[in-house]
């Protein structure tokens, strides 16, 4: 029974971090850069929305709405600023700007809302749902569910619309994207804009679960081993690698931190990223790729 | 005969590759050199305590950044992992004196080696990995590392850290300021002259293949796998170094020292410098090492007319430092290095700049 327990925390976390790891993997495909701020990103959106709902005192649809309008925004106003005078710069610089990035975010962050926990006025249901002796709070059965359907939208999205088409195609090659008459800024700019809004997204989640505060942005970090499991250019990988991670995570958690005293949630991760890049070096799902000099 | 007195070298008058080798190419060069060395030992004479121990973490600094661009400027490998070697430095130094009552002068060079041997390790995935993947193979060991010093409560102490005691010859302690800016002055003299005469060695001219072209490297004969484990290495070397020196500077080490902010300083220490570039690591490591003192003394001036800026200072600093990373990126890439050399090549031929 623990061990159910532990899965089904696991796969439900898991589904926030695949979440979060899908706007990784949407930046990493259309421009080739690491967006180290994910984590802030997801900071941001729960703020927003709270400070929506409390201030002008609105039901939590049109908030979290508002939210995504202002995230589309923020992501559309990082990628002008920073990211699209980077376009030629090597990988490092990139790295190190979304890193100096997240120091900015979080730094602007903690001026505007200080450091102090805050709780999300009930948006699900409070009264735990008991199946089969399994018990589960419908914040997290809610947050499957959106995630699940989020996920299925942006499958539809990619294979079927026409910015999906043209993301696809300005991440497989920008130069042969552009000679086909695409605008590559403004696909670059519409991929931000979403990966910031779904980051968002899987920040208001987490805040429904655990509160709102700062420490929050540690999902950037966390959800790194999940993109490089899955693949860094698969959003299938990213998915199921969130899954895998959140169940590792949770079994690991459970079973063996007793013996180590606590903290393997946040290591774990990482000990399963070291012995993945050892094995498969890109991934469960990521393309392999030729190299010429 | 008017003479220009910036004017040093006009051109190229070299004629052989010794020639363009040589470390100090004119006298003149000798008489700067020289110059800046006398000063930099006179220093603690005329300026404030507060000023040579601020003097002294810009030294230590440099030196872990120098080691940093070992491996990230010269060799092209990202290393977000550099915190965690610092740590592994600092803690080695600590486990080593207090515990085991070794000697400084013994446990700073093991101090060295043994970072050197946890950073080669991590660098062995070097080999299949590049780019962002190698970054994360280099965070993972960040994380990794950390955990395991804080949770290793028997040797490291644990969360609660260790204390250390400033180094000794014979009755003479490195108590003061200044004594301590001499120790890490020399030790950063020590490291510049390997490193600058690294880069004129063959291992020096496979790193700066290595990182131009790895492949097209291998195909001219450059074994990768023995100069990528190597750039790890050296660079793990300089960085437990200067781990080993901070933490006999400041007496203490917890896990909380080493974090991925450390990390994050560093490199951004190497790349607001100058990649590839040991000046560049130098003015980086003072940039960023006096950045929140300067902020510091700006905050003072604001709070006659905001009060609450005390309580957000370190989220403003944090502010600042994102922002100056990224202003650094997008109008310098070549950092304070090329700034340096713009400057240089200004007055070289000042006022006929045509």
């Amino acid at each position: 029974m623990f061990f159910l327990q532990m899965l089904i925390n696991g796969i439900v976390v898991g589904s926030i971090y695949g979440l979060v790891a899908l706007g990784f993997v949407l930046i990493y495909r259309a421009s080739g850069a690491l967006n180290l701020a994910n984590g802030e990103f997801v900071l941001f959106g729960p703020y927003v929305c709270l400070v929506i709902m409390t201030a002008l005192n609105v039901p939590f649809l049109v908030a979290f709405i508002g939210t995504l309008l202002f995230s589309a925004f923020l992501g559309l106003v990082v990628e002008r600023l920073v990211i699209r005078q980077l376009q030629n710069a090597p990988t490092i610089s990139v790295i190190m700007a979304t890193l100096g990035l997240s120091s900015l975010l979080a730094g602007a962050v903690h001026i505007i809302w200080g450091h102090t926990t805050r709780t999300f006025p009930p948006v699900f249901p409070q009264t735990p749902l008991n199946i089969g002796g399994i018990i589960i709070t419908p914040v997290y059965l809610w947050s499957f569910i959106i995630v699940m359907i989020l996920l299925v939208i942006f499958s539809i999205f990619f294979k079927y619309s026409k910015i999906g088409l043209a993301m696809r195609a300005v991440a497989d090659d920008r130069q042969a994207a552009l000679s086909m008459g695409m605008s590559v800024k403004f696909v670059l700019a519409m991929t931000w804009m979403i990966a910031s809004m779904v980051a968002a997204i899987g920040g208001i989640l987490l805040g429904n679960i655990n509160g709102v505060s700062p420490t929050m942005s540690a999902i950037g970090l966390t959800v790194l081993p999940v993109v490089i499991l899955g693949g860094l250019d698969s959003v299938m990988g990213a998915i199921i690698g969130g899954f895998l991670i959140g169940i590792i995570q949770n079994l690991a958690g459970g079973y063996l931190d007793p013996l180590v005293g606590g903290g393997l949630k946040d290591v774990v991760p990482f000990i399963v990223v070291l012995l993945i890049l050892m094995l498969k070096p890109h991934g469960l799902f990521g393309s392999r790729g030729i190299e010429r000099v | 005969m008017l003479r220009n007195l910036f004017v040093r070298e006009c051109g190229n008058y070299k004629t052989s590759y010794k020639d363009d080798m040589k470390l100090f190419g004119t006298k003149s060069e000798i008489v700067k050199w020289l110059f800046l060395f006398i000063i930099l030992l006179t220093l603690p004479l005329y300026v404030s305590n507060y000023w040579v121990g601020l003097l002294t973490l810009c030294a230590i600094s440099a030196i872990g950044a120098i080691g940093l661009n070992i491996l990230t400027g010269f060799t092209g490998q990202i290393s977000i992992g550099v915190g965690a070697f610092l740590g592994v430095g600092g803690y080695t130094t600590a486990i080593l004196t207090t515990t085991y009552g070794l000697s400084f002068w013994v446990s700073l060079p093991l101090a060295g080696i043994v970072t050197a041997l946890v950073g080669g390790l991590f660098g062995i995935p070097s080999l299949r990995l590049k780019g962002l993947y190698l970054a994360i193979a280099t965070l993972a060991a960040q994380v990794i590392i950390t955990f395991i010093i804080s949770r290793w409560d028997s040797v490291t102490g644990g969360t609660a850290g260790m204390v250390l005691s400033r180094p000794s010859i014979g009755s003479y302690s490195f108590m003061s300021n200044a004594s301590y800016y001499y120790l890490s002055i020399i030790i950063l003299i020590l490291t510049v002259i390997y490193s600058v005469n690294l880069l004129r060695t063959r291992v020096g001219r496979a790193f700066l293949a290595v990182r131009d072209r790895d492949i097209a490297a291998q195909i001219m004969g450059i074994n990768l796998f023995y100069y990528k484990v190597l750039a790890f290495i050296i660079s793990s070397f300089f960085v437990g170094i200067a781990g080993a020196l901070l933490a006999h500077y400041t007496m203490i080490v917890s896990p909380e020292l080493y974090n991925i902010h450390v990390s994050i300083q560093y490199l951004a220490m190497v790349l607001i410098g100058g990649l590839g570039s040991i000046l560049g690591s130098i003015l980086g490591a003072i940039f960023i090492t006096l950045l929140p003192v300067g902020l510091t003394s700006i905050v003072d001036l604001l709070t006659a007319y905001m009060p609450n800026l005390y309580q957000l200072f370190s989220a403003f600093k944090e502010f600042v430092f994102g922002l100056a990373i990224i202003l650094f990126l997008i109008f310098e890439p070549g950092g304070l290095a090329h700034i340096w050399h713009n400057i240089k090549n200004y007055f070289r031929v000042w006022p006929f700049s045509y």
